[in-house]
Formats: C-alpha cells, sequence, structure tokens
C-alpha cells in the first residue's frame, strides 16, 4: 500500500532540527503574518486553542484532495488509504505518550469528550451510591461538570483537594481525601488558569497506594511537556488535538487496556461493533469499542501530521524555550505597578494569568486587542477556581514556542497603555 | 487609540469608577438580577415603581467600565420616567450601541448623557456589556424573578 508523502518524516528535516529557532518555526504558522487593527498580530491565547503549522493544514487539504473515503469498510484503494493514513495517525498518538500499544488510543472529539467518556463508561459501571471521585480545586468545568452528572445519577460525592494561594495543589490534603471510598481521582495535568504543573506522578503514586485508579486531564500539559504515559503509570489520559497545533473536534483518550477492555461501550452505532443480530451485538475490540460512527478522519490525520511536526522540532527543545520564555514574561510583567499574578506556584507552564487594580479584565482584553494582541478575559471555564482567589475574572496571556520575547514586550507596552487609558 | 478614546469617553470612565446609585434601594418593589457569563459581569437592580412611574432606581454588582457606567447613567436616565419612556429609551439605546439604523419609531426619545455610548457600536462584542443593565431593569420591571443573562 502507498503512504502518501505527508506521513513520512522526513530525515533531512528531522536532522535539521538541532537547533530551536524561533524566527524559522513562525514561517511554518501562516496564520502568525497578519496584522489586526494596524498592528502586527501577536497571539498569547494558545491555552483556549493553538495556530496551525502548515504541515498539518495540508494533510487536512490532502486528505480530503485525494484520499477522501470512509475508514475501516471500504475496500477501494482510496479506503485503504484513509485507513492507513487514519491508523498511523493512532500509532503517532501511541508513541507520543509512549503508550503501550495504539489499541490503548481511543480518538475523541477531544478532552472533553474524553473525560465523558470515562464518566459515562468507566464511571457508570464502576461507581455506586456513597462512593466518591476526586479532583482539585483548579479543574476546568469539563473536568468538574461530567462528574458532578455522574454523581447526581449515582448518589455519589464529588470530592475537592484544596489548593494554596500560590496555586499549588496542597498535597497532605489531597493524600487525606484518598479514601476507602474513593473510586477516581481525576486531576489536571497543567492549569489553564494558573499554569500549575501539579506534581503529578507523586500524586498517581499516593492514589494507587490505595488502588485508586487516576485520570489526568492533559489538554494544557500535552502541548508543552514531554508525556509518558507509562512513566506516570496514569490509568487514563485525556488531552486535546487543537490546542496541540492540531485540527479542533479530534483529541485522544488513552485508557490502560485492561481498564478500557472491562469498560462498556460509550455509545452505540457503526464501527463500534463485531456482529450485530436484533438479539444480541458483539461490540468490536480496542479501540474501536468506543468510536461509533464515523471518526473524524480529516482531524486524525491532521493531529497524527501535528505530532509529526512537534516530533521534528522536539519536545524538549518546546519545553525548554517556553520555559525561558515564561520566565521572562513572569519577571516583565510583574514589574507592572498595579498587577497582580493570579498563579505563582514553583513549576509552571505556558500561562500568565492577571489581575489589574481597578480595571476589569475585559476592558483589558479590548484595550490590548487594539493594539493587536490576543488575550484570553475572564473565568476561562473554571468558576470554582475563580471564587477560590475572590475574584470574577482574570486576563490570561498563554505561550506557545512560536512566541518572541518581542511579542511579550509588546504585551508589556499594551498593559501601560491600559493603565494610561482607564488607570 | 482613536477607537477606544470613543469607546472609553470621560463619562464612562467617571461612572465607572463613581458609580452613581450604587446601593441596595430600601422600599424597592421591584427587582432582578443580570449575568454575563462571558466575563462574569453581575448586576442587581432595585426598581421603586409607583403608578407606572419610575421614582427610584439603584443598582450593585460588579463589572467591566462598561457594564457598570451602563448600569449607572442608566440610573440616572430613567429615573422619573414612566415605564414607556423608559421602554423606548431602551430601543434608542440599543438601537445606538449596535449601531442599527432602524430607531425610527423611537428616535425622537432623548438620550441625553446615554449618548457617551455610541462608541460601543464599533466594539460588537462589548454590547453585551452595554445592554446588560438596560435587560436587567426590563426583567425587573416585568417581574420576572430569573438572573437575566446576555447569553
Amino acid at each position: 500500500m502507498a503512504i502518501t508523502p505527508h506521513q513520512v518524516t522526513e530525515p533531512a528535516a528531522r536532522a535539521s532540527w538541532t537547533k530551536f529557532d524561533v524566527e524559522r518555526v513562525r514561517k511554518d504558522f501562516p496564520a502568525l503574518d497578519q496584522t489586526v487593527h494596524g498592528k502586527p498580530l501577536v497571539y498569547l491565547d494558545n491555552a483556549a486553542t493553538s495556530q496551525k503549522p502548515l504541515a498539518v493544514i495540508e494533510a487536512e487539504e490532502n486528505f480530503y484532495r485525494r484520499d477522501c473515503s470512509n475508514i475501516h469498510r471500504g475496500v477501494h484503494e482510496l479506503s485503504e488509504r484513509a485507513t492507513r493514513a487514519y491508523e498511523t495517525a493512532r500509532v503517532k498518538a501511541q508513541r507520543f505518550l509512549n503508550a503501550r500499544d495504539s489499541r490503548e488510543i481511543v480518538f475523541v472529539r477531544g478532552t472533553t469528550e474524553a473525560i465523558n467518556l470515562v464518566a459515562m463508561s468507566f464511571g457508570r459501571k464502576n461507581i455506586q451510591a456513597g462512593d466518591e471521585i476526586l479532583i482539585t480545586a483548579m479543574e476546568h468545568h469539563s473536568n468538574i461538570v461530567p462528574w458532578q452528572i455522574l454523581c447526581e445519577e449515582k448518589g455519589a460525592k464529588l470530592r475537592v483537594a484544596p489548593i494554596n494561594d500560590r496555586g499549588e495543589v496542597i498535597f497532605d490534603e489531597f493524600e487525606k481525601l484518598l479514601g476507602p471510598k474513593t473510586r477516581l481521582a481525576a486531576v489536571v495535568h497543567v492549569s489553564n488558569v494558573l499554569g500549575t504543573i501539579n506534581p503529578v506522578r507523586e500524586m498517581i503514586e499516593a492514589a494507587h497506594r490505595k488502588n485508586i485508579p487516576v485520570l489526568l486531564d492533559g489538554a494544557q500539559a500535552a502541548p508543552h511537556l514531554k508525556v509518558d504515559v507509562r512513566a506516570l503509570d496514569c490509568d487514563f489520559y485525556a488531552f486535546s488535538g487543537h490546542k496541540l497545533y492540531g485540527p479542533t473536534g479530534i483529541g485522544v483518550l488513552y485508557g490502560k487496556a485492561e481498564l478500557l477492555d472491562a469498560m462498556p461501550p460509550y455509545q452505540g452505532g457503526g464501527d463500534m461493533i463485531s456482529s450485530v443480530t436484533f438479539e444480541k451485538t458483539v461490540y468490536n475490540s480496542l479501540p474501536y469499542k468506543f468510536e461509533a460512527g464515523t471518526s473524524n478522519i480529516a482531524g486524525g490525520i491532521g493531529l497524527g501530521a501535528a505530532i509529526d511536526y512537534l516530533n521534528r522540532i522536539g519536545m524538549e527543545n518546546i519545553s525548554a524555550y517556553e520555559d525561558e520564555l515564561l520566565a521572562y514574561a513572569t519577571e516583565a510583567v510583574s514589574r507592572i505597578p498595579g498587577l497582580k499574578i493570579i498563579g505563582t506556584a514553583e513549576r509552571k507552564a505556558g500561562v500568565i494569568s492577571f489581575v489589574m487594580e481597578g480595571i476589569h479584565p475585559h476592558d483589558v482584553g479590548t484595550v490590548l486587542d487594539q493594539e493587536g494582541i490576543a488575550v484570553r478575559t475572564g473565568h476561562h471555564c473554571a468558576q470554582p477556581l475563580m471564587d477560590r482567589f475572590g475574584i470574577p475574572a482574570t486576563t490570561r496571556a498563554s505561550f506557545a514556542f512560536y512566541n518572541t520575547k518581542g511579542e511579550v514586550d509588546a504585551l508589556v507596552a499594551g498593559i501601560y497603555k491600559v493603565k494610561e487609558l482607564l488607570g | 487609540m482613536s477607537d477606544l478614546r470613543g469607546l472609553y469617553q470621560e463619562v464612562i470612565l467617571d461612572h465607572s469608577k463613581r458609580p452613581r446609585n450604587f446601593r441596595v434601594l430600601e422600599g424597592a418593589n421591584h427587582r432582578a438580577e443580570g449575568y454575563n457569563p462571558l466575563c462574569g459581569d453581575r448586576v442587581t437592580i432595585y426598581v421603586k415603581l409607583e403608578n407606572d412611574r419610575i421614582i427610584d432606581v439603584a443598582f450593585q454588582g460588579s463589572g467591566c467600565a462598561i457594564s457598570t457606567s451602563s448600569a449607572s447613567l442608566l440610573t440616572e436616565s430613567v429615573k422619573g420616567k414612566t415605564l414607556a419612556e423608559a421602554d423606548a429609551m431602551f430601543e434608542r439605546f440599543h438601537a445606538l450601541v449596535t449601531g442599527e439604523a432602524n430607531g425610527n419609531q423611537t428616535s425622537g426619545v432623548p438620550l441625553g448623557k446615554l449618548e457617551v455610548f455610541s462608541g460601543v457600536a464599533e466594539f460588537p462584542l462589548r454590547v453585551k456589556c452595554a445592554t446588560l443593565a438596560w435587560h436587567t431593569l426590563r426583567s425587573a420591571l416585568k417581574d420576572e424573578g430569573k438572573t437575566v443573562t446576555t447569553e
């Protein structure tokens, strides 16, 4: 079977990425090259979604131009190509996470669907009245609400591990809350608001000592850190393609094979069955048992291209560069009078959230937008976390490896303009 | 910056920093809460209505400069007005901030200080901030009793 050229990681391209060059990287992202309100775009809303490199855009386009067909069923050439490309993407995701087996990679719409899948399948099967699910105070709504729905259905209880004023989980409290009734701990790997990198390995060890499985919400971690699900020994890991420089509408749920095997299907339909009669249906094997209906084929292939692209740069290089950029930005932003950074954990990735004395984040966002600077303002889908800090909202600048120190300087200059206008 | 000066006019900045009628209104007989989930803005409007006329009005809450100043200027504008007059004023105000030219039926309604919100029309994402208090007032007067959201 022919492998389409865009699936091949060319050794020449790989060899050329020995040193990280941000200006060169920026050329791979067409959307970065534009002006907004007459100013060069400074895109600092990467935690909401990232821009896409040409490699991803072209992979999707190539699929629709040449290989478009349905997967897993057709006997014709196009279907074989599409199936091959989609399943190759699954293997890329498996290697990206260092999962043992590609059967452990379930394609979903995104992190939200991944968590809902675990709640509705694993949760419905394993959680009974009186049981507990443990989360932390810094979860995104997508790692709160599915558990609330489950708890309401089952009469189970949602417990919340508190955080300190820096935005770090209080480990002792977390450990104490892992009780005899706890059936699952669901924890964010990197906070989308605070940037906190949670000590997930230690948290997983603590949970496993009590035989409690752990789900990690990796939406903000996967784009910034090298993730190794076997080293972490997490039981489930969820991330979204679109925050990882891939397309929207595609994401990954990793689950340990023995857990996934024991779980009932999440949705019924085509592709998730091996045989159907009106009397009895036999479900398909992993991972197809969880992939009812025609998948987001182009999205999966695009995500595979994004992973290839990140591998060419190297996640270690990305992390190192982003750490440097975040340190530079933190230093520069914290020097601005009347500005307070929310989230000052020792280990952080990718995010600076802040509030300004007497100026509402929404107004900050509008003024920065006029300077061509895209930031997010609001509660960032983490209202309980806002309540924890006693604030209605923050302004959040979130970084990617294509951002530059010059853009950080533009952000700082923009914040001074905010103060001049509204302070 | 010219667009921004148009949005954040002096009157708006003044009312956002020193909101007028910012209190719980004793003896209010109508009340409603408004919420903008996009930015977390919250406003509570209190009205004292007598025989179809707004005798007094006040508000509380937290929000951005546009929503706070809009609530503040609302209280100044509708005090003493009849229900019909307040409603016509909202229609006219809505047309102003959305930049719609269809204010024909109400174009005769004088907006007074509320004209400072004309710059909002250039910022479609901020229309909800400017109208939150007005939607909440309408709800209060109708006694709908549920939180108004801008979504």
